[in-house]
């Protein structure tokens, strides 16, 4: 071997930062030359994907309902996986904090008040948190790996939205299609900003990520967390119940998809229908690494990843890329941050082969 | 971090500001009219979305691209993220949106709201504003014209119908094929399922085989591919239908003939309005009469008497003397529906939630 | 029931359950070298799209599906490269590639969509493949046939072989055979090579036997459905065949339900649909209750490893 890996002493800290942004230029560079060759105009894929969302002032709005359920979520699984709990079903969590808001709403759809908005909130974030009770319940118990309970989960929380919206919960002033009735005007979300479609999930999604970065950096628990993630023993010699910090990291996580449900459903969507589970969960996974499970980093990874996806639909309409680009240009991201992750941790240095 | 809060505050404030004006302008003539297509798939599916992009091809040959300039985006899933696209089509300068699936509705009243000069269209859609119409077409006449052909030609006297969902569309189109079976065979059964997708090709096929396991022997699918002819060609049954388009290439035995959607009537309506100044608030409900549901070619294979029982039905429909849905209907659970002499007409259409006698849903 | 239907039952789950084994034999192999690559989904895509495109440009389905096995490897070599040689986190690593196979087919699979090709039947004579009760036997494809060769292979290759042995000391204990002098890595790629070409070969048999066309998106999720089948059946080569033709039976048996309707109806098929998942759960339950070596999940599943000095 020519080259080989020698960890670190510590992360280096500018590699930390650096290499987000590096993944994202080189993506954007690869990303041009890939689609040059697949015969589609590949600087102008960049131009619109990339810069148009951040250039046009009518887009910034659609960045902001895009990235505010990317960030909630992306922040409540980064605690998770800073304590090496990997929650992969946030989007089964999402649809069932969904379902939960709607319920709530449906059975108070005769009724009005500021309190029935805070009242389906409170539903979403309990309905998440139930979704993940289970696998937090055999992983502590009987160490079942919470990646594949969570996920399996997740398409049951699927059959779960099927079966309710095409069966008891079918609005029946809809010609029999499969979809809620309308939210009443209560229980939609308000626009915050006058004249623009801005709904209350940006700025809750904004407060989230201050609240959970000076949580995890300030308080007891946030030490917890990275400790029982990094050094599993030393935190049981700590007095750090791995157990505890399991629990309290999935709930948070479960709770907080749920709420981005509960916000998606009661604002962009306003009613229930099956196209509700629209991959959030999965993609705020990537944005949780992109923002190195960091909360504020995680806010910006969420607008990173909202302005490919608006920029994606721009590039569809104005040069013909097809959809499936964005997730080829996200997936390209990724794996370049994933590659580069290695500079953080480990110094590659040269091995001179011995020759015998 | 405070500052970042203002930051992305006033950004915001800005775009707000940025926005364009919303005001009222007189209606006139257009000289070129922008036109854009909201597609749910891609034209390639050989269906549902090949016809829209069909009908909007023959609309520019028509009228000239000197007067019409299209745009097409494709694969635009309903929900928030059409709701961009319809933003996005407008903000461009599009004069008129077509919008070619149910789901898309929620998202074009939104968008419609909020550019009262941009023209809406919502294709099977079933509200109406200001500046967004809603356009469909009868396909259930077509069905009426299957149901004929499955009457006379099935051995077993049990034909399928594999659904997507079950809404009204649907439930109309079971309930006039089997109408026209059972015309030609009082026994006929339809069977029934719902795959709960428009597209998933691989449920359909399964879904195929199963029924055929069952003793089908005519399938027809309202879905948005070719799958279930593909297993009715490979299990050599009696046959299938195309629907939506022409699908005899991938089934050449089995394909009996199709159900062609024709949108460029209504698209050349639509844009020669707009191009005359005198676009209006409406719905349009097309069928064989119009010129929206046309009946595909026959396969060489069917027997003289059923292609002109076929056509019977079809140029009954379109001169009024026959009615897909007339009485007396009995449902599947007994109850008398329809009197004799009796139709269920259009209003009506959209509140059936039952079956005909004879189908097993 | 009669016996005509009961054949065609079997045959259909047999279709239904053929990409599922294929798919999990090969991470069932990647996942005993100690590595989880959650982006079978992912590989599965690819192969299903260069699959169909290579049958359909040259007419001949076993090239189709040599060349759905190579675009699986060469995709699990993105996998790989970034776990084994930079040790990047493998569930992150898993999840990219299958948003990146997914978007790639989606693309790669434009100019292909609706364009119809041939089934990829059986090639035993008529006489066998028509025959009402033979056909339960010779009615089906090749890679069918191939699939169950596959299990015994595995099986055999995993518990006969040297070179089995090493590959299951390496995902139980990678330190120990690394001081032995086995390259950890040099394993762990070769398994997950072989995971990426299974996965290929698995997503092929969706546009060479199932449905056969190419549309975005045509393996629907059964990529995770392999992934808890390998969970389900023990990291067991037999026991997997029998999930397999489990988890394709309930699928079939959820649109058999709905054609026959009646006394089938009573469980609405939501939950027909939700029995796989729901069972993979338990089985995880029973697994961890019984806590057998024998059952359990190779040790190192997941770590990186990293040789030191």
């Amino acid at each position: 071997m020519l080259f080989q890996l020698e960890k670190k002493l510590e992360p280096s800290k500018f590699m930390l930062i650096i290499t987000p942004i590096a993944a994202v230029f080189l993506t954007m560079f690869l990303g041009a030359l890939i689609f040059t060759i697949l015969g589609y105009d590949g600087l102008g894929a960049v131009k619109e994907i990339f810069l148009t969302p951040i250039i046009n002032s009518l887009k910034w709005q659609d960045l902001a309902v895009k990235a505010a359920p990317l960030i909630i979520i992306g922040v409540g699984l980064s605690i998770g996986y800073r304590a090496n709990v990997w929650n992969i079903g946030a989007e089964g969590q999402y649809i069932v904090g969904g379902l939960a808001a709607t319920g709530v709403a449906l059975l108070t759809h005769d009724m009005s008040g500021w309190w029935l908005l805070p009242l389906m909130a409170i539903a979403g974030i309990l309905g998440g948190m139930a979704w993940v009770f289970i696998p937090a319940l055999l992983r502590t118990k009987l160490k079942v790996n919470e990646i594949l309970t969570t996920l399996m989960l997740t398409y049951v929380a699927v059959q779960l939205l099927n079966f309710l919206i095409f069966g008891p919960w079918k609005s029946p002033t809809a010609y029999g299609q499969p979809q809620t009735v309308l939210f009443n005007d209560s229980q939609i979300l308000p626009y915050i900003i006058k004249g623009t479609i801005v709904q209350a999930g940006a700025p809750i999604a904004i407060i989230i990520a201050i609240i959970a970065w000076l949580f995890m950096s300030r308080s007891v628990f946030g030490f917890a967390v990275k400790t029982v993630g990094t050094a599993p023993n030393a935190a049981r010699y700590g007095g750090f119940s791995a157990n505890k910090t399991i629990w309290i990291t999935l709930l948070i996580g479960g709770g907080l998809a749920g709420l981005a449900g509960m916000l998606e459903v009661a604002g962009p969507f306003n009613r229930m229908v099956p196209q509700f589970p629209t991959g959030y969960g999965f993609t705020a996974i990537i944005v949780a690494f992109l923002g190195r499970l960091h909360p504020i980093g995680v806010m910006i990874a969420g607008i990173v990843l909202a302005i490919t996806f608006v920029g994606g639909e721009v590039a569809q309409t104005t040069i013909g890329l097809p959809n499936a680009a964005v997730g080829l240009f996200q997936a390209l991201m990724l794996f370049l941050l994933l590659a580069s992750d290695v500079l953080i941790r480990y110094n590659i240095k040269r091995v001179r082969v011995k020759k015998a | 971090m405070k500052l970042i809060n203002r930051r992305n505050v006033l950004k915001i404030g800005g775009a707000a500001a940025a926005l364009p004006l919303i005001g009222s302008h007189a209606f006139a003539q257009k000289d070129k009219v922008k036109a854009a297509f909201v597609l749910i798939g891609t034209p390639d599916d050989n269906g549902w979305n090949y016809g829209h992009d069909l009908g909007r091809i023959q609309m520019l040959e028509a009228l000239g691209d000197d007067r019409v300039e299209t745009t097409v985006v494709t694969n635009v899933a309903e929900g928030p993220d059409s709701e961009r696209v319809f933003r996005e089509l407008a903000q461009q300068g599009n004069d008129i949106i077509f919008g070619t699936s149910f789901g898309y509705g929620d998202a074009m009243l939104k968008v419609a709201k909020q550019f009262p000069d941009v023209k809406f269209e919502w294709a099977t859609g079933y509200k109406t504003s200001e500046n967004l119409s809603i356009y469909n077409a009868r396909f259930h006449e077509g069905r009426s014209v299957l149901g004929t052909i499955a009457g006379m030609m099935s051995k077993t006297g049990i034909g399928a119908y594999i659904g997507s969902f079950p809404i009204p569309e649907v439930v109309m189109g079971i309930n006039a094929f089997h109408l026209a079976a059972r015309k030609a065979n009082p026994d006929f059964i339809t069977k029934v399922v719902y795959i709960d997708s428009w597209n998933d090709p691989a449920k359909e096929s399964d879904a195929a085989r199963a029924l055929i396991d069952q003793g089908v022997d005519i399938i027809t699918q309202h879905t948005d591919g070719p799958a279930a002819l593909q297993v009715a060609q490979e299990r050599g049954i009696i046959g299938g239908f195309g629907q939506g388009a022409d699908m005899s290439a991938f089934a050449p035995d089995a394909h009996l003939t199709s159900i062609i959607d024709i949108w460029s009537p209504y698209y050349i309506k639509a844009v020669k309005s707009l191009l005359d100044g005198n676009w209006k608030e409406g719905g349009s409900w097309e069928g064989l009469k119009g010129g929206e549901v046309v009946i595909g070619d026959y396969n060489k294979k069917i027997p003289a008497d059923v292609v002109a029982a076929a056509e019977a039905v079809r140029t009954g429909i379109i001169d009024g003397s026959v009615h897909p849905f007339a009485g007396p209907i009995t449902d599947n659970k007994g109850t008398l529906r329809v009197e004799e002499g009796d139709v269920i007409d259009d209003g009506e259409f959209w509140g059936v939630d039952w079956y005909a006698q004879g189908v097993e849903a | 029931m009669n016996i005509d239907l009961t054949i065609a039952i079997i045959i259909t789950m047999i279709g239904a359950s053929t990409p599922l084994l294929l798919a999990a034999l090969g991470e069932l192999v990647v996942e005993k070298s100690g590595v989880l690559n959650l982006g079978v989904e992912g590989m599965m895509l690819t192969g299903a799209v260069v699959g169909f495109a290579v049958t359909y440009t040259t007419g001949n389905p076993w090239l189709g599906i040599v060349a759905a096995a190579i675009a699986g490897m060469a995709a699990s070599m993105i996998f790989a490269f970034l776990t084994l040689s930079l040790s990047s986190n493998q569930v992150a690593t898993g999840l990219a590639l299958t948003i990146f196979g997914t978007g790639f087919s989606s693309l790669f699979g434009q100019p292909y969509t609706g364009k119809p090709i041939q089934l990829f039947k059986s090639i035993f004579p008529d006489y066998l493949t028509d025959h009402p009760i033979l056909r339960v036997f010779f009615g089906y494809s090749p890679l069918v046939y191939f699939s169950l060769f596959m299990v015994f292979a595995v099986w055999w290759f995993l518990q006969k072989t040297r070179a089995g042995l090493i590959l299951r000391a390496v995902g139980e204990n990678d330190f120990s055979a690394h001081s032995i002098g086995y390259s950890v890595l040099g394993v762990r790629y070769g398994a997950v090579a072989f995971g990426g070409a299974m996965a290929g070969i698995a997503g092929s048999c969706f546009p060479l036997i199932l449905t056969p066309q190419w549309v975005e998106g045509l393996t629907g999720g059964r990529g995770w459905i392999a992934l808890a089948l390998v969970v389900f059946s023990a990291w067991k080569p037999t026991r997997l065949l029998a999930g397999a033709y489990l988890f394709g039976l309930i699928a079939t048996m959820e649109l058999y339900a709905k054609a026959a309707g009646g006394a089938f109806r009573i469980l609405p098929s939501e939950i027909w649909a939700s029995l796989p998942y729901l069972a993979t759960i338990i089985v995880l339950v029973l697994i961890s209750i019984r806590r057998s070596a024998n059952s359990s999940a190779p040790a190192c599943l997941g770590k990186p490893f990293i040789p030191s000095n």
